[in-house]
Formats: C-alpha cells, sequence, structure tokens
C-alpha cells in the first residue's frame, strides 16, 4: 500500500495540469471542484498509505520509491523519489486533510471573484510543492518544494495584483525567504562535499560520523533557512504582509502548511542538530522563544483581525522553533498538527466574518456578531479556547508539552514560554471580545467620518470668517470714500457761503440764487454726514460678523476635538454625533446602517465545523498520561535520533500544567476586564510602539530604502562613470591622438568590418573551390 | 580524443559542413533574391535556418552517447597545408548542446521579428551569423575557430548598427572595437602557439587536437599565451570589468539581434574557456582560475546589483546576463565535473532564459513603442497570457528548482564551492539579488493598476504564442528531466578534467571529501530502537 505514495503529489500535479489546460473552460465553480477533487484524491492516497505504513513492524517503516534520476553530474547524484516515514506521512496526512478542507472553503470564498479558476490553479500547485517538499527523498527535492511553495505563496499573496500593495508584499515574501534559501542552498552543498550525498538514508547513515564543526555549521545554515520559511526573527517581516492573500491562502498557507517547513526541514535533519556543539540547538531554542515573546506582544495592538492572527502564527511557530532547540522533536510536530488545526480554522474563521462584513478587516467595526454569525462564532471560540491553552482543547496539550520541555532545558525558556503564554491568551480573548461580544459597532458612524463632517463644518465657518472679514474692507473703504464726499460737501457750502457773503445785498435774483445755492449745499454735507453715519455703521455690524465668525470658528474647532463631541473611538458608547443627522453623513455611513451581516455558506461552515472538531480533540494524538497513550510519540519515534525525554515527575507535570492553566486563564481574564467590563482603558496595553511591531519593519524599510538604495545606485553609477568612462576615455584618447584614426567612429570602422566580411566570404569561396566531397 | 576516425566519417555526407555551408548559401540566395517579392526574404531565411535547425537534430540523433567524450561526425580537409591549416570540424559532449540551441535561437529569431526596413541585408546577415557561430562551436582547427569568432562580428555590428535602436551607431561601434581588441590578442596568441610548437616538435599546425595533446610550450610561455586567450573570451563573455559593451549592444539592437548576442553570441567566449582555454593551456587555467573565479563572482554580486538600478528593461537584461555569466565561469573553472557541466547546461539555459526575456521585452516595445519600465504598469490586467509567460521565463532566470535555470546554477555553484568554498558562499548571494531586480522589474511592468495605454496593451498572437511555447517546454523539460542533456556531456567533461589531471602534476579534480561511505545503506533505521511495541 505504500507504493502508492506518488498517488499523494500526483493528484494535486494532476489537478494543477488540468485547471492549466481547461481552467477557463471550467470556471466556476468546476475547477474549484475538480481542485478540491484532487486534493481528497490526495488525502486518501495518503491515508492509503498511512495505513500502509502502520501495518508494518516498527524497525521497518522506511522506505524509498524512485520515480526517476533527476540530476546526475559527476559524483553528485540526485532522484525524484520519496522517502516515506512516519514523520513525512504525519506531514502529509495533515497537508492533505486541512488542505481539502480549505479548498472546499474556498469555493465559497472566491464566489464571483473574476479569476476563481487561477486561484483554485495556484492551490494544487501550492499543494503539490508543498508534498514534494515533505516526500522527498533528498535535501535537493525538498528544496524544490521549499522554493516552489514560495512561488506559489509570492503568486498567491499578490492575486489581486492591482493594488501595489498586494504585488509589493508578494515581492517581499518571496525576497525575505530567498534570503533564507541562501542558507539552505550551502548548507546542501557543505552536506554534499563532506557526507558525499544529499538523501536522507546517506545523511541519517552519516550523521554521527560528522565533525562537531561541519554539523554545527549544517545545522546553523539550515537553521537560516527555516528562519526565513517559517518567519522567525530576524526574517519573519513578510508574514504579517502576506495577508495581503485571500484569507483561504492565509490559512493554508500562512498558517497551517508552508510556514511549518522550517519545523519539518529541522526536524527531518535531527541527527545533524544532534551531532552539532550544544549551542546550535539552544540557538534555535532561543530563536524561537524571542521571536514568540516578540510577535505576542506585537499581537495585543493589531485591530486587522488578520493581523493579529499572522503575528500569532509567528509567535507560535516559535514555539515550536523551541521545542526543536529542547530536543522536543515530538512536541514540535504535535504542536505543528494541532496548530494547523485551530490556526486554519481561526483564518477561515476570519475570513467567514470577513465574507460577511462586506470585506472589512477592521476588528474596531465588529462586534456583537455572534447572533448573526452563529456557526462561524461557535467554531472561532473553540479555536480560541485551544490556542488559549484551556484543557481540553487541542492546543492546551501541545503547548503544555513544549513548556515542561522547555522547564527541563532552561528556567529562562520556560519563562519566556510563559509569559508568551498568558499574552496569547489575552490577544486571542481580545479578538474574540471584540468580534464575536460586545456592542455591534458595524452601523457606527465611525470616527473618521465624524472627524470629516466636522472637518467640514470648521471649513465651512472659516469660509464665513473670511467673506465677513472681506466685508469689513468692503465697508472701510465705503467710509472712507463717505468721509471724501462730506469733505467735498463741507468744502462747497464754504464756497457758498463765501458767494452769498460777496452778493451784492441789492441784486435780489442774486441773493436768492445764492441762498438756494447754500440750501443746497447744506443739504448736501447733511446727506453727506448721514452717510458716513450709515458706513460707519456697516463697519461697525461687519466687525460684529467677523466677531461672530471667529466665534463660530473656535465653536466649531472646540466641538470638532474636544468639548463632549467625541470622536475617538471606543468600543462602549456609540459615537456621540452631536448636531449631526443622518443627512450629513456620508454615502458609506448611511449605507453600513443599512447592512445586515450574514452567515457564509455550507461550503465555509463545513470546513469550520470539521475543523474545529480536530481542534477540540486533538489532544488525543498524545496524551502525556502514559506511554501507552502518547500516540504520537511512539509513531514518530523511529525518525528520531536521540529526542529529549521529560524526565519530571508526574507531580511537577501537574504543577507545570496547573501553572500554565492558570496564566491562560489569568490572560483571558485581563482581556474580559478590559474589552467587556470595561475596567480600564485599553490604551494601557495597546501602546503605540505595539502597533507599529516595535518598528523593526519600519527600521528595515528605512534602510532598504536609503543606505541599501544608496549603495546600489552607487554601483550602478560607478559602473557607468568609471568601467564604461575608462573604456570611453580610451577611445576618445585614441581619436584625438591619431590624425588619421580620428575617423575610427564611423568609416574606418565600416570598412574595416566590410573587410573582414570580403575576406571571410573569399576565403570560403576559395575553401568551397578546393573541397572535394 | 582522436582525431584518427576523420577518414571514416568523410564518406558519408559532412553534416557538421553543411551546418555552416547551408546558412552561408541561404544569404547568397537571398542576395539574388528579386526585391519585387519582399516577404520571399523573411521566408527564405526562416526555411534555411529551420533546415539548419534540422540538421542540429540530425547531429543529434546521429552523436553517440558512448563515444561522447570524443569529436564524433568528424569533417577534415587540409586548407592550408603549408602552414597546417585544415578545415576541421567535430562535435563532442561539450560543443553538442550549443550547437543545438544555435540551431533553435536562430529560426526563431528570424520568424519572431520583422525586419522594419531593408530586409534583404537583414536576413542576409542573420543567416551570415548563423554560419560563423555554428563555425565557433565546430572548429577544431584554431586558424578556422579565429576566422569564424572574427566573422560573426561583422553581422553583429551591421545589425546593431542598421537596424538598431537609439546610439546604434555608437553602439556597434563600440561593440566591434572592443571585441576585435580582445581577439587582437587571441590572434597573436594562436600564432604564437603555433610557431612555438612548430620550434618544440618540429611540426606546423593548427589543429586543436595535436597542439592540445602535445602539451610542448614552456609553462610560463603557455601562461602568457593563455591569457591572451583569455582576453578575448573575457571580453566575448563579457567578465567584469569587460562587460560595459554588452548594455549599450543589447539595448541598442534589434530584438533578434539581442535574442541571438544574448543566447548564442555570449556563449561563444564561455565555449573558448572551456575548449581553447583549458584543454590547450591546462596548466595556465589550473594556476589562473582563482582569478577568473574571482572576476566571475564579482560579476554575480555586480551584474545584479547593476541590474537592479537600471531603468530601462533590456539593460536590465543585459546587466542580469552578465551575473548570469559569472555563474558559467565559477562553474567552469571550479575544475570539476559538477562545475563545468553546471556551467555548460548553464550556457543553454541562459540562452533559452534571456533570449526568451529579450524576445518579450521587444514585443513589449513593438506594442508600447517604450521599455521605460517606469511608463509601463499593470500590463498582467490586459495581456494576461503575455504576464504568464514572461513570469515563467523570468522564474526560470531567478533560478526556481523545476525549471531549467535552478540545475545550472545549482550545479555550478556546487562544483565551486567544492573549489573555492567561500567564494561560493558569496556567489550563493546573487541568487538572493536576482530574485530583488527581477520581482521588482516584473512588480513595475505587469502589477499594479494599468492606466493609459497600458490598459490596452494586446496579450499574446496565437504566432507569438507558437513562438514562445517551445521556450517554455524546454525550460520546464530541463528544469524538471536534465538527465539527458548532462549524460551526454558527462564523457566529454571527465575526459577534459582527465586531460588536466594528466597534465598538471599537482592538479586532483577538487570534488567531495568523503566521509562515510554513502552508498548500500538499507533503508530502515538501526537508530530504530524499539522502545516497546504495538
Amino acid at each position: 500500500m505504500v507504493e502508492a505514495v506518488w498517488l499523494i503529489p500526483a493528484f494535486p500535479l494532476a489537478g494543477f495540469l488540468l485547471i492549466l489546460l481547461f481552467g477557463r473552460r471550467l470556471g466556476e465553480p468546476g475547477a474549484g471542484w475538480l481542485a478540491t477533487l484532487a486534493m481528497g484524491g490526495s488525502f486518501a492516497s495518503a491515508v492509503v498509505v498511512f495505513f500502509g505504513l502502520v501495518g508494518e513492524e516498527e524497525e521497518q517503516r522506511q522506505f524509498g520509491q524512485t520515480l526517476f534520476e533527476w540530476i546526475p553530474a559527476g559524483d553528485f547524484s540526485v532522484d525524484v523519489g520519496f522517502l516515506v516515514d512516519p514523520l513525512s506521512v504525519t506531514m502529509t496526512l495533515f497537508i492533505t486533510g486541512v488542505g481539502a478542507l480549505i479548498h472546499l472553503y474556498s469555493i465559497g470564498y472566491m464566489h464571483g471573484d473574476e479569476k476563481f479558476s487561477k486561484f483554485f490553479l495556484y492551490m494544487n500547485l501550492f499543494a503539490f510543492s508543498m508534498l514534494m517538499l515533505v516526500l522527498g527523498d533528498n535535501l535537493l527535492l525538498t528544496f524544490l518544494g521549499w522554493e516552489g511553495v514560495g512561488a506559489c505563496s509570492y503568486f498567491l499573496i499578490s492575486f489581486w495584483f492591482t493594488d501595489e500593495a498586494n504585488a509589493s508584499a508578494g515581492k517581499k515574501a518571496f525576497i525575505t525567504n530567498r534570503i533564507g534559501d541562501w542558507g539552505f542552498m550551502v548548507a546542501m552543498f557543505l552536506t554534499f562535499t563532506t557526507i558525499g550525498s544529499i538523501r536522507y538514508v546517506d545523511i541519517f547513515a552519516a550523521d554521527a560520523n560528522l565533525a562537531e564543526s561541519t554539523a554545527t555549521a549544517i545545522t546553523i545554515l539550515l537553521l537560516v533557512g527555516a528562519v526565513g520559511k517559517s518567519a522567525q526573527i530576524p526574517l519573519f517581516v513578510w508574514l504579517p504582509d502576506a495577508m495581503a492573500g485571500p484569507t483561504p491562502v492565509s490559512a493554508l498557507i500562512h498558517a497551517a502548511t508552508m510556514v511549518t517547513s522550517g519545523v519539518y526541514l529541522l526536524t527531518r535533519m535531527n541527527g545533524v542538530i544532534d551531532a552539532s556543539a550544544a549551542w546550535a540547538p539552544a540557538t534555535i531554542a532561543w530563536i524561537g522563544a524571542i521571536t514568540a515573546l516578540v510577535a505576542a506582544t506585537i499581537a495585543i495592538a493589531q485591530n486587522d483581525v488578520k493581523k493579529v492572527l499572522a503575528y500569532s502564527t509567528v509567535s507560535q511557530l516559535g514555539y515550536m522553533f523551541l521545542a526543536i532547540g529542547s530536543g522536543a522533536y515530538v512536541a514540535a510536530i504535535f504542536h505543528m498538527i494541532t496548530h494547523a488545526f485551530f490556526k486554519a480554522l481561526l483564518f477561515l474563521g476570519s475570513g467567514s466574518v470577513i465574507h460577511g462584513m462586506d470585506d472589512d478587516q477592521d476588528m474596531r467595526h465588529y462586534g456583537g456578531l455572534r447572533k448573526f454569525l452563529p456557526i462561524t462564532s461557535a467554531t472561532f471560540i473553540v479555536g480560541w479556547l485551544a490556542i488559549a491553552g484551556v484543557p481540553p482543547f487541542a492546543g492546551f496539550w501541545s503547548k503544555d508539552e513544549i513548556l515542561a520541555f522547555a522547564w527541563q532545558e532552561s528556567y529562562g525558556l520556560w519563562a519566556v514560554g510563559f509569559v508568551t503564554a498568558i499574552l496569547t491568551a489575552f490577544y486571542m480573548s481580545r479578538q474574540v471580545f471584540m468580534t464575536f461580544y460586545g456592542r455591534y459597532r458595524f452601523a457606527d458612524v465611525r470616527p473618521e467620518e465624524i472627524a470629516d463632517v466636522w472637518s467640514t463644518r470648521v471649513a465651512n465657518a472659516e469660509s464665513a470668517l473670511t467673506e465677513a472679514e472681506a466685508g469689513i474692507g468692503e465697508a472701510e473703504s465705503a467710509v472712507t470714500k463717505a468721509a471724501e464726499k462730506l469733505e467735498k460737501a463741507r468744502e462747497k457750502l464754504a464756497t457758498r457761503e463765501r458767494e452769498a457773503a460777496e452778493v451784492d445785498p441789492d441784486d435780489e435774483k442774486a441773493t436768492d440764487k445764492a441762498a438756494k445755492n447754500l440750501d443746497k449745499a447744506r443739504e448736501g454735507v447733511s446727506k453727506a454726514e448721514a452717510a458716513l453715519e450709515e458706513t460707519t455703521a456697516t463697519v461697525e455690524a461687519a466687525r460684529g460678523a467677523v466677531a461672530a465668525a471667529e466665534a463660530e470658528v473656535a465653536r466649531v474647532a472646540a466641538a470638532a476635538t474636544s468639548g463632549g463631541l467625541r470622536t475617538e473611538f471606543s468600543l462602549f458608547d456609540a459615537p456621540d454625533m452631536g448636531d449631526l443627522d443622518e443627512a450629513d453623513l456620508p454615502e458609506p455611513a448611511r449605507a453600513r446602517r443599512e447592512y445586515h451581516p450574514h452567515e457564509s455558506p455550507w461550503q465555509m461552515t463545513v470546513p469550520l465545523v470539521l475543523l474545529a472538531v480536530a481542534a477540540a480533540i486533538g489532544g488525543v494524538l498524545n496524551l502525556p498520561f502514559a506511554s501507552d497513550v502518547e500516540f504520537l510519540g511512539r509513531w514518530l519515534e523511529p525518525t528520531l535520533v536521540d529526542p529529549a525525554h521529560l524526565t519530571a515527575s508526574a507531580g511537577l507535570k501537574w504543577v507545570l500544567a496547573a501553572i500554565a492553566v492558570a496564566g491562560g486563564l489569568f490572560g483571558i481574564l485581563v482581556a474580559a476586564a478590559i474589552y467587556l467590563g470595561n475596567r480600564f482603558p485599553a490604551s494601557k496595553v495597546e501602546l503605540p510602539i505595539l502597533a507599529r511591531g516595535w518598528r523593526y519593519d519600519e527600521a528595515i524599510t528605512n534602510f532598504m530604502g536609503g543606505p541599501g538604495r544608496k549603495g546600489f545606485d552607487f554601483v550602478a553609477w560607478f559602473d557607468a562613470t568609471f568601467v564604461d568612462g575608462a573604456v570611453n576615455g580610451v577611445g576618445r584618447v585614441v581619436r584625438s591622438g591619431g590624425g588619421q584614426l580620428r575617423r575610427l567612429q564611423s568609416g574606418l570602422v565600416r570598412s574595416y568590418a566590410a573587410m573582414v566580411a570580403v575576406g571571410a566570404v573569399a576565403l570560403l569561396a576559395w575553401f568551397l573551390s578546393r573541397a572535394s566531397f | 580524443m582522436t582525431s584518427l576516425l576523420a577518414a571514416e566519417t568523410a564518406t558519408s555526407f559532412p553534416v557538421l559542413t553543411a551546418l555552416i555551408v547551408l546558412p552561408m548559401l541561404g544569404a547568397m540566395v537571398l542576395l539574388i533574391l528579386p526585391n519585387s517579392r519582399p516577404e520571399h526574404f523573411k521566408q527564405v531565411a526562416f526555411l534555411v535556418s529551420a533546415a539548419t535547425g534540422a540538421l542540429a537534430i540530425w547531429v543529434l540523433t546521429d552523436f553517440e552517447v558512448a563515444r561522447a567524450a570524443e569529436f564524433q561526425l568528424e569533417n577534415r580537409q587540409t586548407w592550408i597545408e603549408g602552414l597546417g591549416i585544415s578545415w576541421h570540424l567535430g562535435i563532442d559532449g561539450i560543443s553538442l548542446w550549443l550547437v543545438i540551441l544555435t540551431g533553435f535561437i536562430f529560426p526563431v529569431a528570424i520568424v519572431a521579428v520583422d525586419a522594419d526596413h531593408e530586409p534583404k541585408s537583414y536576413y542576409a546577415w542573420l543567416l551570415v551569423l548563423e554560419a560563423g557561430c555554428m563555425g565557433v562551436f565546430l572548429a577544431l582547427d584554431l586558424f578556422a575557430f579565429f576566422v569564424f569568432f572574427e566573422i560573426v562580428l561583422v553581422p553583429m555590428y551591421f545589425l546593431i548598427g542598421k537596424w538598431g535602436h537609439g546610439e546604434r551607431a555608437y553602439a556597434a561601434t563600440k561593440f566591434f572595437i572592443y571585441t576585435m581588441f580582445g581577439s587582437a590578442f587571441m590572434l597573436v596568441g594562436i600564432l604564437s602557439l603555433a610557431f612555438l610548437n612548430q620550434a618544440e616538435t618540429g611540426v606546423l599546425t593548427f589543429d586543436l587536437v595535436e597542439l592540445a595533446e602535445s602539451q610542448a610550450i614552456a609553462t610560463t610561455t603557455a601562461r602568457w599565451i593563455f591569457l591572451s586567450f583569455a582576453i578575448a573570451f573575457a571580453v566575448k563573455v563579457p567578465l567584469f570589468p569587460f562587460h560595459t559593451w554588452l548594455p549599450d549592444a543589447h539595448t541598442n539592437a534589434p530584438t533578434a539581434g539581442s535574442v541571438i548576442l544574448a543566447a548564442v553570441m555570449l556563449k561563444l567566449g564561455t565555449y573558448g574557456f572551456l575548449r581553447f582555454g583549458i584543454y590547450l593551456f591546462p596548466e595556465a587555467a589550473v594556476y589562473f582560475a582563482p582569478a577568473l573565479v574571482t572576476l566571475g563572482v564579482i560579476g554575480i554580486i555586480y551584474g545584479a546589483i547593476a541590474a537592479t538600478m537600471q531603468r530601462d528593461l533590456k539593460r536590465l537584461v543585459a546587466y542580469s546576463s552578465v551575473a548570469h555569466l559569472g555563474f558559467i565561469i565559477i562553474g567552469t573553472f571550479a575544475l570539476n565535473t559538477e562545475g563545468i557541466e553546471g556551467g555548460l547546461l548553464q550556457m543553454v539555459n541562459h540562452g533559452l532564459s534571456t533570449g526568451a526575456l529579450f524576445l518579450l521585452v521587444g514585443w513589449i516595445y513593438e506594442r508600447r513603442h517604450t521599455r521605460q519600465i517606469s511608463e509601463l504598469g499593470g500590463l498582467q490586467k490586459p495581456a494576461p497570457i503575455f504576464a504568464a509567460a514572461f513570469m515563467v521565463v523570468m522564474l526560470s532566470s531567478i533560478g526556481l528548482p523545476g525549471l531549467n535555470g535552478f540545475v545550472g546554477e545549482f550545479l555550478t555553484l556546487l562544483g565551486a564551492f567544492a573549489a573555492h568554498r567561500w567564494w561560493a558562499v558569496v556567489a550563493a548571494t546573487g541568487v538572493i539579488i536576482a530574485a530583488l531586480y527581477l520581482l521588482w522589474a516584473y512588480q513595475r511592468v505587469f502589477h499594479g493598476p494599468a492606466e493609459g495605454d497600458n490598459a490596452t496593451m494586446p496579450d499574446l498572437t496565437l504566432r507569438e504564442g507558437l513562438i514562445i511555447v517551445p521556450f517554455i517546454v524546454a525550460i520546464v523539460f530541463l528544469g524538471v528531466y536534465p538527465k539527458p542533456v548532462l549524460d551526454r556531456m558527462e564523457p566529454a567533461v571527465d575526459a577534459l578534467i582527465q586531460h588536466v589531471e594528466d597534465n598538471v602534476p599537482d592538479f586532483e579534480e577538487p570534488t567531495a571529501g568523503y566521509l562515510a561511505p554513502a552508498v548500500d545503506e538499507a533503508p530502515g533505521g538501526e537508530e530504530a530502537d524499539a522502545e516497546g511495541g504495538e
């Protein structure tokens, strides 16, 4: 039955090829069902192989199957061949099982996307690559899968490529991974040049004889590769950005399978780690522990529902590295499996929420979704309890085992792991409370919308002020004009008075006229006086209007920024709209008031339910009570050279487990106090530095865009100026040096070229004339 | 490696000679065709180059794998008797795939793009170029080799100068003078070698095999002559710092010229190092290997960084060639089977992937009349199939496992690691930068929103699809199943390394230092100590 192993990757490969050829014709949902069927077939094959392997004696559980020789060159030779052993079969089971469910889910999630069939094309190619990664019987075939999944990840992150951010995120993932791949490649070179082969069985046979320094070097180089693929410090920055891809991609690739490749690789090569110096595994453990802690601290301040899960994934992968560094390979694989269950569940659940919430990913806009999304919320809550380490859910058992091994390895490692566990329970509870509990906030007017409205009002008041100020100017110029007129009228009056005085008193006519003129002038003066008074009053009025406008601006501005009209976000209180009404609101805000969150179709909820069952009871895979029930441990034992064993007494184990559970409950309670009970403000824990990821990503971006880019620019400049400049300089010197050579640029070369051509043709003709065939 | 079989094969059809003569005759036929029917020029040129390609396939089927170390299908005619010059052609596992590549690239380049003016001379020059390239790969006489090595400059000079873009006169002249300057040294080297060999052995000959087997000249002299060859080849490859003619030539050449330049002509240098440099001067090759590997590593990193900062898409691909050719050099001068085979395979791979990239960039230029990356954008939306083809070719160039580029890159690095460990570690960082410049370029050209003329760029036509599909098939095939290609190279590569070992006293092929027996391990772990049954 194990001979059927080739079928496991063959199914998704066939799916890929069929969709490649007929994808457009299949369309929606045909392509999705074909891809899902391929994954189902793959899973069935994996189950068959699994039972075939179980049927063997424990020592006989290792099979090789060679399809063909891939790259033969001198002493170097690798095959396309599979290594079937408990480790690879375990991996294939959960990859194909979880993978099939996520494919099914995607049929619902990708509904209506214009590139529906292309999505499934990539998904099947991904599954094929992932299976080659774990089934390959040599490092190079694993590397093929390793880079293959990276390429598919790149395609799928930038799936909606018209958005620059998505395209950038895909590129970032690929390039960051390539840094790790450099380590993987050099590790292969070193392995080959010391062992003479990179087939796993040859490495297993030889690793115990490796010099400690060589084994250490290989371990560290593999670690570089694993750190890239599994998003550990210092190369974790690509994973949060990778959330730009469709959510099923995040679930399958960036949570359940691909990112665990590093853990798989290190477990596969555990013999080499065993032969290396003690500081090498310690490095692995500490990288894992610090990554777990740092990522968890960042997760508590994220508002994007997928970003929380992304940092959580980085953190959980850190646990697995911590386990590997402590020699607890079984615990690492155990946690990998349970994590695949609950993290895939959580991602798919978040996808279902996003789907139901009109593609909104901001948890501040959720709240109280339990009653709208009953299946999603129930299953999500199972995933939450599992990751928070609440017994008897799956995560409790695997995390507890890792913590027990960490305790045995170093109290420091345990302490970091324990603090991370508290933080994990906290941020996951925060997510659940913000999403499914509390006040339904989707219909709320958003702070930024209120701010928009207020800023419009402020702008209006300010433009009124400007107008009023312009009014003062006008009025004042009117006053000046009126004053001028008055002046003129008074002058006229004076003139008339003089005229009247000079008039001959006997000339009656003249006297009358003068008196009339005088009256007119007096009238003109009094009119001008009245006009001046009036305009002066206008100025006063304009001044008043400006003062009023100023007051209004001040009032509106004050109202907009403080003064009871709250614009910052609150989980608990509906936004204070002040004297705003519906009509003032922008269109999206009004549309949201009419929106009804909806549960997802069955293709999406069925996988959620199945994964929830797995996340609830997955712990039974490896129960710590007796060696009889440590199924996974006994199953994986033959693939491990010298795994660590817990030496702690049962009592100590119970105490450690109790402390871990207490820590988890503490995290949940604190989250409840903040996000359900409003006992103290969230800003106390959601620190800006955490929201910005300790500014690590920013620092890298700044470096790449600053000094990094300058360095690259320098090389290009150096090339144009010096290397090429030297060539052109020589050309110029030659040209100016010899008078005859002056025409080198054009005429001479052309005629020389023609001469060469003629000569060559002549030679050829001569040869042909002498040829004798 | 003997030429004793010449008499035997001379009676049958001289297929190797035909590979050179056929395109040459085709060029002559073109010249006498009437100008009244210009469409015939392209048809004739295509038919002739396709027939040459068919002959190359015939060579492949006639090639005996078991005798891949020897020169096969030899033609040998006395040419200039008094000077010991002969028309000596032959093919072995080293030249076989380059001949096939040449036979494939030329018809594709001819059919892919139309001449925009003077079609008669355009296609005639292309056929002359094909004859010259075939000649370089087939010649086993130093004089004949030199003639072909020079001949190829002429058609390329005119192709760039007359049918090129931009500063085509400058680029053509620079290309011509730069490579002429290199070959001048080689001519002196060839003559010195022949006459010094005559002084030692009494026989004047330009025959490659005879000269290589006699190894008569003094060590120091041989080193000087090797250097004279190396300069010619280094310019042709091009190796840092002799590379600056390449971006200018590539950018300003017509599309077919760029494709041929990248796919075939750059290989003249790397092939020259292998066939003439190492074979004729094994001691000098070992002596200078560290220096050449150093230049190769510098080329890998430097070319990749320079490529990243280019604004012109064609220039970017040109600089990426500098990086790729660096891999070939470090593999070749690792002087072990893995490295040399990887280098040889990489010559073919680079021909396929960079040739296809230049084709695609040329098609973008035909549609958009620009190659400035900043003026392109979002092309995947209007042209998804075009984008997919570009993506596959790009991933091949990046060295994604499963595609051809990876196999060659991996083997060259593996070979280099065995010989010059730290240089290989540095060179391997080149794969990171390769991802950076290509993915960044892809993003700027194909991703993002499509605006203006970009939004309406037509997708691949059926004809273009039919041209690019063979590239993609070869790219995938060589990535998944390179064995038939490697198997045909290996005997010749081993023989070459044996030749170096035989003639350099202290030299031993740098290879894996085995720690433990790597064979006959029964599957099933002895380490699986059963700790409790089912």
